[in-house]
């Protein structure tokens, strides 16, 4: 997208929050104190970002929490200005970063809907106007005048996405939207971002779900400590979030000394079905078979090979580990394929591998890989993540007799 | 639900950043009105009276006031019109305020709005203000079917009201905006509010007119801008034979205080309010 237009323009952003060590909050202590300096510490939030996003471009931005990446997504949103740098937009920018903001429980689903309509940058006779396809889309048409206090918390959040996505905005800045919401709402919601990429809508997405930014975002951002950590293809974004991560899960862990290491790189993945060829969905109940080449980027001694199977939530359904008690040559290939039993419930999943070195003192060297996307399917799931067998059944037993 | 833009791309353009009255004026107004409006329904829906409750209070107030200053002292009775010239000044200063105790805590209370969204600051208080001013004009109806039955009769002076309430509102939107934009920061803004504002209904002439004050205490009362308003309230709509302020004060210079005070609230008003705007989602 070399020669596409730039419509946000972002010049070294800075933000820095001013933390009171002793705050004054009254003016009692200010009365008390006049001439006590207010001791601040300065939280630099974000240290001279820059970047380009193209019109059509989806953008995303991820960093663990207190990278500043809703710092960065509230400057562009106008809701805080910058200490120093510049940024400039072009087009309508929708001034909200999250779903429902302004709902008022007390008003109905009309009040409420032209309220925010209005607020998003249409003309009252718009937001009017775009009601009823509002109320379509969220499929609520029945409770237009209810108030919004007696809704369903799922109904809530198809109102407010339905809310959102009409006010038609050419950029949108998204703060994790699509974390909430049944399957079926998601998956509508995923729709209209497939819809509007493909209407050259630019849209900002800061999220820590690296599927959504492998599957949507053309480009993607990692922020880390206020820094530009990497800007580039989303598949490098993934990774290095992921890299970051495994970090700081480590030293949680232990207080071992970790090192970030681009150790290895992956050569292949994916998952086989019984006739060999690639698949990204497995059926609930059979074996996950798994086909993954790494390559050594230097020589590895004794590698670990950390696995973890994660839902769309983020959580770690399967944990384990593989050792290969072997030197690995730099540049030679390790194949690590095998049969994982599946009881997982359907749904989405990822598989992540740790390339973990242990070197002496307790220092680790460890490197992220995403390896694969995949869905199970099969029914849909109640609320359990995984299927076992339950040798449980409802029997009526016998009144005992006199 | 998509639209096809034409015409030539949007340009690049300095990102604004929040302030007290960005993203366009006809958004600001129309989120104005919205609020206000809102905000006079959700009042008043599901009460049995619905928005006669907004007379009710100042009516009960009035009789309260009345009896005592009829009955218990004698004040009332040297007054012409005394009745309804109570009842003028409480329903005016009512709606000073409604507004301006709503107003203090009025943006932490729509905390998720400023902390979320580009929303221009200034619609807030303002939204207050308007929801009041909404109850005022309901209750002045009231109020003139109170003068009319009271046999007060209509002068082209009535004409004049516009005025008086333009000035008002203009002093109850600054000092809105003085207390909103303090509050987030000094949270004792809230108590120091409802002190001073009761000081401020005692030290206006809402329930005795400025002439009967003996001297010294009358010249300090005379820097108030509301003596100044409700004097010539009085004279222009419940008793024409009353001084107003110019004769109170002996002579248009002694007015001037009082002048200047009403420019420099809402001077600091605009310079503070700009001030505050841009960092309040940080403070809250």
């Amino acid at each position: 997208m070399g020669d596409r237009r730039i419509v946000i323009e972002a010049r070294g952003v800075e933000k820095s929050f001013r933390i009171p060590e002793h705050r004054i909050d009254s003016l009692k202590e200010r009365a008390l104190h006049p001439f006590q300096r207010v001791e601040f510490r300065a939280h630099r939030a974000l240290r001279g970002i820059s970047f380009d996003v193209c019109e059509g471009e989806f953008f995303g931005i991820v960093g663990r929490n207190g990278s500043g990446k809703s710092s960065l997504l509230k400057i562009l949103a106008g809701i805080y200005r910058q200490d120093a740098g510049r940024v400039r937009m072009a087009g309508r920018v929708a001034p909200f970063i999250e779903l429902g903001v302004g709902f008022n429980m007390e008003l109905t689903a009309r009040e409420n809907g032209v309220l925010n309509g209005v607020l998003m940058g249409l003309t009252l006779r718009e937001a009017r106007r775009r009601l009823d396809s509002v109320l379509e889309f969220a499929e609520l048409e029945e409770f237009v005048d209810l108030k919004l206090k007696n809704y369903s918390s799922g109904m809530l959040v198809r109102f407010a996405f339905a809310v959102m996505v009409q006010a038609d905005a050419d950029i949108m800045l998204i703060d994790e939207v699509l974390a909430v919401g049944d399957a079926a709402f998601s998956q509508k919601c995923l729709d209209v971002f497939y819809e509007r990429r493909r209407a050259g809508k630019t849209v900002v997405l800061v999220t820590h779900d690296m599927a959504m930014v492998q599957s949507l975002c053309h480009r993607g951002m990692v922020l880390h400590d206020g820094e530009l950590e990497f800007l580039g293809d989303p598949e490098d974004t993934a990774l290095r979030y992921l890299r970051l991560n495994s970090v700081a899960t480590a030293s949680r862990d232990a207080e071992a000394q970790v090192e970030l290491d681009l150790n290895a790189r992956v050569v292949r993945a994916g998952l086989r079905d019984e006739a060999g060829a690639d698949v990204d969905v497995v059926e609930a109940g059979s074996p996950i078979e798994l086909d993954v080449v790494v390559e050594a980027a230097r020589a590895l001694e004794r590698p670990l090979f950390i696995f973890h199977v994660v839902n769309a939530d983020g959580v770690v359904l399967v944990d384990f580990t593989r050792a290969l008690a072997e030197r690995v040559a730099s540049g030679q290939r390790v194949r690590l394929a095998g049969r994982i039993e599946n009881r997982l419930a359907a749904g989405l999943y990822f598989l992540n591998c740790y390339v973990r070195e242990d070197r002496e003192h307790g220092a680790q060297a460890v490197q992220g890989l995403r390896l694969v996307r995949f869905r199970v399917a099969g029914a849909a799931p109640g609320k359990g993540v995984v299927v076992l067998d339950a040798d449980v059944q409802p029997a009526l037993e016998a009144v005992p007799s006199r | 639900m998509s639209e096809l833009t034409a015409g030539s791309p949007a340009p690049l353009r300095e990102l604004a950043g929040p302030s007290a009255l960005g993203g366009g004026r006809r958004r600001s107004l129309e989120l104005l009105y919205l609020m206000a409006v809102t905000e006079f329904k959700r009042t008043y829906f599901g009460t049995m009276l619905g928005y006669l409750w907004s007379l009710v209070r100042p009516l009960m107030l009035f009789g309260v006031l009345l009896a005592v200053f009829t009955q218990v002292f004698r004040l009332g009775s040297e007054v012409p019109n005394y009745p309804v010239l109570l009842l003028f000044n409480i329903v005016v200063f009512g709606f000073f305020q409604e507004a301006t105790g709503a107003a203090v805590t009025s943006i932490v209370a729509q905390e998720s709005i400023v902390r979320k969204t580009q929303f221009p600051r200034l619609v807030i208080p303002l939204a207050v203000v308007l929801t009041a001013l909404f109850n005022l004009m309901l209750n002045l109806v009231a109020v003139f079917a109170f003068i009319l039955a009271f046999g007060v009769t209509p002068a082209w002076t009535w004409l004049l009201l516009p005025l008086i309430l333009l000035a008002l509102i203009v002093l109850t939107t600054a000092v809105s905006m003085i207390v909103s934009s303090l509050f987030p920061r000094f949270r004792d803004m809230a108590i120091i509010w409802t002190v001073l504002s009761t000081v401020l209904f005692y030290a206006s002439p809402v329930l005795y007119p400025l002439d009967k004050v003996p001297g010294t205490l009358q010249d300090i009362l005379l820097l108030n801008p509301f003596a100044l308003l409700l004097e010539l309230a009085r004279k222009w709509i419940i008793d024409p034979t009353a001084p107003g302020p110019a004769a109170i004060a002996g002579g248009y210079p002694e007015l001037l205080p009082a002048v200047a005070i009403f420019a420099a609230v809402c001077v600091v008003a605009v310079w503070l309010f700009r001030r505050e705007a841009p960092r309040i989602a940080e403070e809250l």
